[in-house]
């Protein structure tokens, strides 16, 4: 481990997230660590079924009833797994904004814009009404709504799908929250939106210094955007290391993998390189590693052990050394 | 390279170990799961015997549920009570007939207008819903705005009409208790057809050359069975109730034919007499098929509705 | 240029929508899902649909399909033109000409096991087979696309998403069709399953010397799996040419805003999206002139009043009234 300059913002210790369910356990996430900074972008990334949704919702303190939580979630030195309800609202409102996947689900389709902007800052900062309009006006403008002033009025069905979005990234950014989690922002959202989309968090996180966990699939959309990445699978980290190193000396058969899974639009000649197989059974807790029945360089100590993720500055969890793999 | 040739040769390597689970369909599994539920199996034992009685119960009555006593006829309240030596297991109504005897007629009246009446009235409904979902339009509005005027018709009203119509005769009694009922499943099934009419599959099925009607019956009739059980099993006893309360009321069913509501009516108008048992065995055997039908119903939603899983 | 299997000529597709009415008879208002669309497939070659959610790409191939109702133009296939109102005639189109959908487990029927799914097309279409070939013919389809046979009696929720839409094009390939029609096959699966998928699509093309109409919003897949390339924008066609000349010399300005926006898996290649202003104008507005010209960053005068036609460019076509010049 190196040591960090600065003290990271949020740590999550040996996280484990398992669900009972009617049909016995299903370990979604299993031991996880990661370390977020001041003004650090983190992607991420995994496909259905790695456990990166259920990451942030336990961030959020959102998982659902029937999941069981253990490790630490420290954000500006509170466990954020033990603490008390009310305190947690009050870290999960002003510190802590959350983005889905889904605008529409995540505002109330009978409350205006300016009463859904306004309420976030009137019941956490005890804020007036008419400062609490001028701050929504401030946001709006800060998501670049155009004609802010007229729209605090309208309906969230009233907007297009990229506006509602910014709508909810203006929700977001209400409290001036410290970090951002966004959860697949862009996944319902046409390419030249998401552009938009993502060059807006971009400039949030340059002009305010906000935090960015992009939680997403698409490796194509981590590239341009993060500078570190987090590879999971199977709710276990593959490897975590800067985005360069990521695309340009993945140090994971799963990640190598995935690269090569995914069409390049500048190189349609070579034929994709599929993985072959399903995703992983995650209703058994296994001692090895989740990969290894997918994996093209896995040998038999690969069935048998689990490997451990380490490394400095890019970390990756294999057994066998990065100059042996396919 | 080898060994990457080598996983994809396996085709795309599913791992036939893992996949060892033992394949069940939907009504297998439903099935097991019913039959774990215990109240549900021990209440459809209830009905059963319920059933058996109705068919042979009369084997064992010494008396014709229409033949009188002469000999407790006026001396009911002293006499006519249950009694092993006359042959009057469950006593004698007002008129000095076999109670146990008009039990069992009644028992196989309400049995059979809840099981023929209930099934058909939803079976009706489920088609003029599927067809309604499934088309939609003007069909639909149609159906829709009958169903809106049909409800907002007092039953009891209906009944009273209709019998002093047609008369009070079985067949008539089924007949209108399927008239009045048959909104029941409809609203449910249109609703998931309606729903299910946009899954890809039914385009599938579309482009094999299908006809509505098949894909109506063969694709997605199967998918809302379910819903229809469930609704049956909630209708049944509904509908047993119903012909209780037009029979209590005195529109239902004609003497000397008797159902549990006819029963129960008689019993309660004579219990100040002193005669409890003309409405204690009644009542009896209609709280067992209510409180039975009741948990075999709430078994098969357990077992059949996806969201309870 | 050699004859092409399935030839679309101007097709439109308007909806009647219920929106808030007055009266119940009041007009319904129309939306034009697809607005004169026109191109030719080739025999063994794969056409590529792009576009952005509410272009009438999906739309388009349902009408082609006959799943859809095609309020203009005509498609020919083989060469004999179709008519979707005979019975008879249509039933040979759907024998031709099959679909896979976007929602793999959508698209199964959940109470029927998979032999009797991948099975059931060939009592429509092979009524002379008797019961076990049609199982045997099942089989080997299920095999084909490495469903393994003891799971042929399993219902389909007991398979994963990648493995439903390989049963599915089992399904539509079984009774051997010599087109198909592709709705989004991917974007509903992971992207390491994704890959597989589009290998399996290719192997079968080449065996089965199928065509491909090809509908997706990922321009990647589609670049990978096509030999040409149409792009739609609000039910019209925007431009259509050779895949690579379409991915690196987009003509139409709705192409080149569409491209630079689509994420590059490379952290060195700064890309600098064009972001296109404004939002997708309401298609139950008819507007004049040029369907893109709200939005687009080359747009002059001429546009407002002017309904640009397909001008060839370069190896392909574009409906931009730049082309010409």
């Amino acid at each position: 481990m190196t040591p960090h300059p600065k003290p990271p913002l949020l740590s999550v210790r040996n996280l484990s997230i398992r669900f009972r369910t009617g049909d016995g356990m299903v370990h979604a996430v299993n031991d996880v660590s990661f370390d977020i900074t001041r003004g650090q972008k983190l992607a991420v990334v995994g496909e259905s079924g790695s456990g990166k949704s259920q990451i942030a919702l336990s961030i959020m303190g959102l998982l659902a009833r029937n999941a069981q939580a253990e490790g630490e979630i420290l954000f500006d030195g509170s466990n954020l797994l033990k603490l008390p309800t009310s305190e947690l609202n009050n870290i999960r409102a002003r510190e802590i904004g959350i983005i889905f996947q889904d605008p529409m689900s995540s505002l109330n389709p009978y409350m205006t814009i300016e009463r859904q902007l306004g309420e976030i800052v009137e019941l956490h900062e005890g804020a007036s009404r008419s400062t609490a309009r001028k701050r929504a006006l401030e946001v709006m403008d800060a998501v670049r709504i155009p004609d802010a002033r007229n729209r605090l009025k309208s309906y969230a069905h009233e907007f297009s799908g990229g506006m509602r979005q910014r709508v909810v990234i203006a929700m977001a950014l209400m409290c001036q929250p410290k970090l951002i989690l966004a959860d697949e922002p862009t996944t319902a959202l046409d390419v030249t939106v998401q552009a938009q989309i993502m060059q807006l968090l971009d400039d949030i996180q340059r002009d305010l210094g906000t935090s960015i966990v992009l939680i997403t699939h698409d490796l194509g959309l981590v590239a341009g955007f993060c500078e570190d990445t987090l590879v999971l699978y199977g709710g276990r980290i593959m490897e975590q290391a800067p985005t360069l190193e990521i695309f340009e000396k993945p140090g994971h058969p799963y990640t190598r993998g995935l690269l090569r899974a995914v069409p390049n639009i500048g190189d349609p000649a070579a034929k994709l390189l599929a993985i072959p197989g399903s995703p992983p059974n995650q209703r058994r807790a296994i001692a090895s590693c989740p990969f290894h029945p997918r994996c093209v360089d896995a040998v038999t100590d690969c069935a048998e052990k689990l490997p451990q993720l380490d490394g400095g500055n890019s970390k990756r969890a294999c057994l066998r050394p990065v100059e042996e793999l396919t | 390279m080898e060994a990457r040739k080598r996983l994809n040769s396996r085709a795309f390597a599913d791992d036939a170990a893992e996949e060892m689970v033992t394949s069940r369909s939907f009504w297998a599994d439903a099935r097991l799961r019913f039959f774990r539920n215990r109240m549900a199996v021990f209440s459809l034992f209830m009905l059963f015997c319920l059933f058996l009685f109705a068919l042979f119960g009369h084997l064992l009555a010494q008396w014709n549920y229409e033949e009188i006593d002469w000999s407790v006829l006026g001396k009911v309240k002293t006499e006519g009570g249950p009694s092993l030596s006359n042959g009057h297991y469950f006593g004698v109504d007002e008129l000095g007939r076999d109670l146990y005897a008009r039990v069992v007629q009644g028992t196989r009246t309400s049995l059979l207008v809840g099981f023929v009446a209930g099934p058909a009235a939803v079976i009706l409904g489920a088609i003029l819903g599927a067809l309604s979902g499934y088309f939609g339009g003007r069909l639909d509005q149609t159906v829709l705005g009958f169903y809106t005027i049909w409800i907002s018709i007092p039953y009891i009203i209906f009944f009273v009409v209709w019998q002093a119509f047609f008369g009070r005769s079985l067949g008539q009694m089924i007949l209108v208790i399927i008239l009045v009922n048959w909104t029941a499943g409809l609203l449910i099934v249109r609703g998931q057809v309606m729903m299910l009419k946009n899954r890809e599959f039914v385009d599938a099925a579309r482009l094999l050359g299908m006809s509505d009607m098949a894909i109506i019956f063969k694709h997605l009739m199967p998918n809302i069975l379910w819903v229809i059980v469930i609704y049956t099993s909630l209708v049944i006893p509904e509908v047993i109730m119903a012909e209780s309360l037009v029979s209590f009321l005195g529109v239902g069913i004609q003497e000397p034919n008797t159902s549990w509501g006819a029963l129960i009516s008689e019993g309660a108008r004579t219990m100040t007499f002193g005669t409890t048992w003309q409405l204690m065995f009644p009542a009896m055997f209609f709280v067992i098929a209510q409180v039975s039908l009741f948990y075999i119903g709430d078994g098969l939603r357990d077992a059949l509705d996806p969201k309870e899983r | 240029m050699n004859p092409s299997i399935l030839s679309v000529k101007d097709v439109h597709v308007e909806f009647r929508v219920n929106q808030t009415k007055a009266w119940p008879w009041s007009a319904p208002g129309i939306v034009r899902a697809v607005n004169g669309v026109s191109f030719d497939l080739q025999p063994g070659k794969t056409l590529g649909i792009v576009g952005e959610s509410g272009c009438g790409k999906s739309t388009l191939i349902r009408a082609i399909a006959g799943l859809a109702p095609m309020t203009g133009g005509t498609v020919h296939l083989d060469g004999q033109p179709i008519d979707y109102g005979s019975k008879s005639r249509l039933q040979d189109l759907r024998r031709q000409l099959q679909m896979i959908f976007q929602d793999p487990i959508a698209s199964l029927n959940p109470r029927m096991t998979i032999r009797e799914i991948v099975a059931e097309p060939l009592i429509y279409f092979r009524p002379d087979l008797s019961s076990i070939d049609r199982t045997n013919a099942a089989r080997d389809m299920l095999d084909r696309v490495g469903i393994a046979d003891h799971q042929f009696n399993r219902f389909p929720h007991e398979f994963s998403g990648g493995q439903c839409q390989r049963i599915g094009i089992a399904r539509a390939l079984v009774a051997k069709p010599r087109v198909l029609l592709c709705d989004e096959p991917v974007s509903a699966l992971d992207v390491s399953i994704q890959a597989q998928v589009i290998n399996l699509l290719k192997d079968l093309q080449s065996e089965l010397s199928l065509s491909l109409i090809f509908v997706a919003h990922d321009l990647g897949v589609v670049r990978h799996i096509s030999d040409d390339i149409l792009v739609m924008y609000l039910g019209g066609m925007m431009e259509t040419a050779p895949a690579g000349r379409l991915i690196e010399a987009p003509h139409h300005p709705y192409s080149q805003a569409l491209l630079s926006a689509v994420p590059v898996p490379d952290p060195r290649a700064k890309s600098t999206p064009q972001v296109l202003e404004g939002d997708l104008p309401s298609p139950l507005e008819q507007q004049q002139g040029c369907l893109f010209q709200s939005r687009c960053p080359k747009r002059f005068d001429a546009c407002k009043t002017t309904r640009p036609s397909l001008e060839a460019t370069p190896d392909g076509k574009s409906a931009c009234l730049l082309a010409g010049s």
